[in-house]
């Protein structure tokens, strides 16, 4: 049984595989529809998120399942002290796979160490976010074909976003990738990051204070949210807040076939002038999201063959 | 000079940074053997000033995986038949269970009551991650 905790769980091969059959779903959805019937989907979610969590139970109603769950710590048992272990025991008896948010990290990957059935990572804490990043990397390839030969721009918050540290990690295992991190200072990618990931791989990279200066060379523009509270001071935030807030105008620096991709929720650090361009696809990798997460519910049930080396 | 007998067959730790021996003696479960085992601390060594040393009578099985994340200086000498057949540091630990806690408070480890796992992840830096939260210890 596999579970999906971090993306690296999946194998570049086997992740390949899970993105194609998410473009099969997303282009004859049909076929599809009834792969899940009598099967129940949990949506274990110990702290609110309106995205992800609809996102998981449209994907399994849309493959003819169905869904139990909790969306908040505070209505489930977590509030009485039952550990994530048992939770996940008991669940296991009711259910047939798990989609588990928790606010502390690492644990879906105590539940996954206790289920029996196969669990899925919907994000804990500031750590990981598994199923966003393959989200980002099927709009990549639906955008450009391929991942590989793509110039990324990851701007704003480098430092604390776990959608950004997942994404670089997944990127690195393909080829001809170029990294470009734009950034304040105080909001840098971790150096160890840099050390561990990004420099071995061999890929070109350069941290940037402005994507300005960068924009005309980018593929893929990953923005993510500066937020008030990772800064020091309110000064510090009113100067370089505006520095990492995507226009029309700046877009225009970019390519004809730049692609804009941020994880959502945003707040204004796009501005909404900028949705109606082709270049922003935002919302469509959130409708991606759907049938990646489709094709992942329906690998680890067992229900797609060939997905995974060791089903 | 304090005297500690010469062990036929059994287990020396040797040069354990002075001060180490009984953290080192917990973590080996050494209080779980009914062998006769010594701590000596604060031993005189030419090389270091001051040692601790931790004998083991009788015993030869004993899972010594910890020793080598706890102290780089301690030699763990193998006795047979009162002489010396082997002398070796211990290697870095693969897996490090229950010996160091996560310090981080965003982690799982803080909340649920599970083993504490880290996983080498920087052989030449000594490097250990959570395995829950991926956070590197940091003594």
């Amino acid at each position: 049984m596999r579970h999906l905790i971090d993306p690296m769980d999946f194998t570049r091969e086997e992740t390949d595989r899970l993105l194609s059959l998410a473009e099969e779903i997303l282009a004859r959805p049909e076929e599809f529809a009834h792969l899940c019937d009598g099967k129940i989907l949990a949506t274990l979610f110990y702290e609110p998120s309106t995205r992800t969590r609809l996102s998981f139970e449209s994907a399994m109603m849309r493959l003819g399942g169905k869904v139990l769950g909790f969306s908040s710590g505070d209505s489930s048992s977590a509030k009485k002290g039952e550990s994530v272990a048992d939770t996940i025991r008991m669940i296991s008896g009711y259910a047939d796979i798990a989609a588990m948010r928790h606010p502390k990290e690492g644990g879906p990957y105590v539940a996954a160490r206790y289920a029996q059935i196969p669990v899925i990572n919907a994000g804990d804490g500031g750590h990981q976010h598994p199923t966003q990043t393959l989200t980002d990397l099927f709009t990549i390839r639906r955008r450009r074909g391929r991942i590989s030969g793509v110039t990324i721009g990851l701007c704003g918050d480098l430092k604390f976003g776990r959608t950004v540290h997942s994404l670089i990690k997944s990127l690195v295992r393909y080829e001809d990738i170029r990294f470009v991190f734009i950034s304040p200072e105080e909001l840098r990618v971790p150096s160890y990051i840099l050390k561990e990931v990004v420099i071995p791989s061999g890929h070109p990279w350069q941290e940037v204070r402005t994507m300005e200066e960068v924009l005309p060379q980018l593929d893929i523009l990953y923005m993510t949210r500066v937020q008030r509270e990772r800064f020091f001071n309110e000064e510090d935030y009113v100067r370089l807040k505006d520095s990492y807030i995507l226009t029309q105008e700046k877009l225009n620096l970019g390519k004809p076939d730049l692609a804009v991709l941020h994880p959502l929720p945003r707040v204004n650090e796009i501005a909404s002038e900028v949705d109606e361009d082709p270049r922003a696809l935002y919302f469509e990798q959130a409708r991606g999201g759907v049938f990646v997460r489709m094709a992942l519910i329906l690998t680890l049930l067992g229900l797609a063959p060939g997905v995974l080396d060791q089903e | 000079m304090l005297n500690i007998d010469s062990i036929e067959n059994g287990i020396v730790i040797d040069h354990i940074t002075a001060g180490r021996a009984m953290r080192i003696y917990e973590l080996l479960e050494l209080d779980k053997l009914d062998t006769c085992v010594a701590i000596i601390k604060n031993a005189k060594s030419e090389k270091y000033g001051r040692k601790d040393i931790i004998k083991i009578e009788g015993v030869m099985n004993i899972d010594l995986d910890v020793l080598g994340f706890m102290d780089d200086n301690a030699t763990v000498c193998t006795i047979v038949n009162g002489k010396l057949q082997s002398k070796k540091k211990s290697p870095l630990p693969q897996k490090l269970v229950n010996v160091v806690s996560c310090k981080n408070p965003r982690c799982i480890t803080s909340v649920e009551h599970v083993d504490q796992i880290f996983t080498l992840c920087d052989e030449q830096s000594h490097r250990y991650r959570c395995i829950y939260c991926e956070q590197e210890y940091k003594k």
